[in-house]
């Protein structure tokens, strides 16, 4: 038993001649790239978010146009109107629904005359500028504008998906600064065994490969770490905001799953490939 | 085979001196050749130019057949496998056992477990560290982490086996032993060279040999 316990250990220290295990021990990397695969978890979900209430926003305020005009004539102009190209409707908004409308604010005014409204359906995104030209060529009639609140709220959230995009460059870059110290670090205290490898005949690739494994590994379990510090909170965060801002339940499709599942395979990708380019640069001064 | 012509060695950090100079010799297949020399000569310095830890500055040399200048880089790990190296300084990698020391010249060739096992089985044996074989190198004497690192420099049937002060801090018998051991494998073909800046040595076992004064070829035979 204690035979077969002293192979084991024998085999497994076999497969790591470099000692990296424990050069490159500890918890400080995985527990840095947790934080960071952290972040990024919270900056992709806030891209997400941004991006379908910016969605959200567009599509109530696109494909509706409000034009206001005089009760006289109104026939007509709904005539030329519903003629427009990219119009798929143009209907007056019924007196009934506009008194409801209008009661918070005037009261029950029975006698009150009322402008007419019409809200046209636009099939055409992209002839909106035109639609809303022709509108306003009709004598008396007012088109509203789109809400200057919308396109205020648009800029943010598009602002707000940019920033996180930054953020995640952000993280990408000291993720790879960190594990270059690291790396480096490792060399450090390996770099007699290093050299010695090296003259019974390693090759570079066999060296830093390594390295690379164990650097990625290290980061994958960091970013899972991350992961299941993430997913929790940011579940709690989109069941809290999703109804006020969404007007709707969350659901699971409102977390970045694609995203966030490729976190761990990032942050490994990022941890083997730095670690090959540094240790094979070190290497490369041996002769 | 090893052949040096016009051989001239610079370390970078060694302030513009020649370590070594004007160097011509040649070494044959399955020859067994005394490395002599006051220390300082430059002794490790041709031993390390032969196992390709450092390329000359200038001269021509060949290794096993091979022109060392022209080689690519990429190249030299493979005839670095053929070339076994007993270290003045021993080397061994203090956070490997003596069974995982010896190994490691075939795992770096990529052999199994299953594969290499016999061969280090048989090495530990032949220099009498069978019983050790679980041992930190820390852990041994000095003989014995002596004659570990040669076990570990020809577990891998090198043709080249060269050896840096191998009875360097050895007695009489331990010696002898080591020196037993090397001759042995000159014996088996291999080409062997050996630095020591003992007298005794090569008086005791005559054969051929290299004297350096001041990184300069003093005599050769
Ligand atoms: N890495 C190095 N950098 C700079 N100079 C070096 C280096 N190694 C050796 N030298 C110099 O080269 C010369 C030859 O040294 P070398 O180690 O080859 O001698 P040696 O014959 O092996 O001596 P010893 O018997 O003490 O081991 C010495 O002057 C030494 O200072
Ligand atoms: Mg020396």
């Amino acid at each position: 038993m204690a035979d077969r316990n002293a192979f084991r250990m024998r085999r497994l220290r076999g497969r790591d001649p470099l000692g990296l295990r424990r050069a490159l021990a500890g918890w400080l990397l995985p527990a840095l790239v947790a934080a960071m695969a952290l972040l990024a978890a919270m900056a992709l979900t806030g891209a997400q978010g941004a991006g379908s209430l910016a969605a959200r926003w567009e599509q109530a305020a696109a494909g509706q146009i409000l034009v206001q005009l005089p009760p006289e004539g109104l026939g007509p102009a709904l005539d030329r109107l519903s003629a427009l190209p990219g119009v798929a409707s143009a209907t007056p908004v019924p007196d009934a629904r506009l008194r409801e409308f209008l009661r918070p604010w005037l009261g029950e005014v029975p006698g009150l005359p009322l402008p007419a409204m019409v809200e046209m359906r636009i099939s055409d995104p992209s002839a909106e500028t035109a639609i809303r030209a022709a509108a306003a060529d009709i004598p008396g009639a007012l088109v509203e504008e789109r809400g200057e609140a919308v396109t205020q709220a648009l800029r943010v959230a598009n602002g707000v998906r940019g920033l996180a995009w930054v953020i995640l460059a952000i993280i990408v870059l000291v993720a790879t600064a960190l594990v270059a110290v690291a790396t480096r670090a490792g060399i450090a205290a390996r770099s007699q065994t290093i050299t010695i490898l090296h003259e019974l005949g390693a090759r570079d690739s066999d060296i830093a490969g390594r390295f690379a494994r164990r650097l990625g590994w290290l980061c994958t379990l960091g970013a899972l770490g991350g992961l299941a510090i993430a997913l929790p909170a940011l579940w709690l965060l989109a069941d809290a905001a999703i109804p006020v801002a969404m007007a709707r339940p969350a659901a699971l499709a409102d977390l970045p799953w694609w995203g966030l599942a490729s976190l761990p395979l990032v942050a490994g990708t990022i941890g083997w490939i730095t670690a090959r380019l540094t240790v094979g640069a070190w290497l490369r001064r041996l002769p | 085979m090893v052949r040096f012509t016009n051989i001239g060695l610079r370390y970078p950090e060694g302030r513009g001196q020649w370590a070594l100079s004007g160097l011509d010799f040649l070494l044959e297949t399955g020859s067994f050749t005394w490395l002599l020399g006051p220390s300082g000569a430059g002794k490790s310095s041709v031993l390390g130019l032969m196992h390709l830890a450092v390329r000359p500055t200038a001269g021509r040399m060949e290794v096993l057949g091979q022109d060392v200048a022209r080689m690519r880089r990429g190249a030299l790990p493979g005839l670095r496998r053929r070339i076994g190296v007993v270290f003045q300084d021993y080397r061994l990698l203090p956070h490997l056992n003596a069974y995982e020391n010896v190994a490691l010249p075939l795992r770096i060739q990529g052999l199994t477990e299953q594969r290499l096992r016999a061969d280090v089985t048989e090495m530990l044996r032949w220099v009498g560290l069978l019983e050790r074989a679980d041992a930190a190198p820390a852990s041994l004497s000095g003989g014995e982490q002596q004659r570990l690192a040669l076990a570990r420099a020809v577990v891998a049937r090198p043709a080249l086996l060269v050896a840096d002060e191998p009875t360097g801090n050895l007695d009489g018998a331990q010696a002898r032993r080591v020196i037993a051991l090397l001759r042995e494998m000159h014996r088996l073909g291999t080409t062997v060279v050996v630095a020591t800046h003992s007298e005794a040595l090569p008086e005791e076992y005559p054969a051929p040999a290299l004297r350096l004064e001041a990184g300069r070829l003093l005599s050769h035979g």
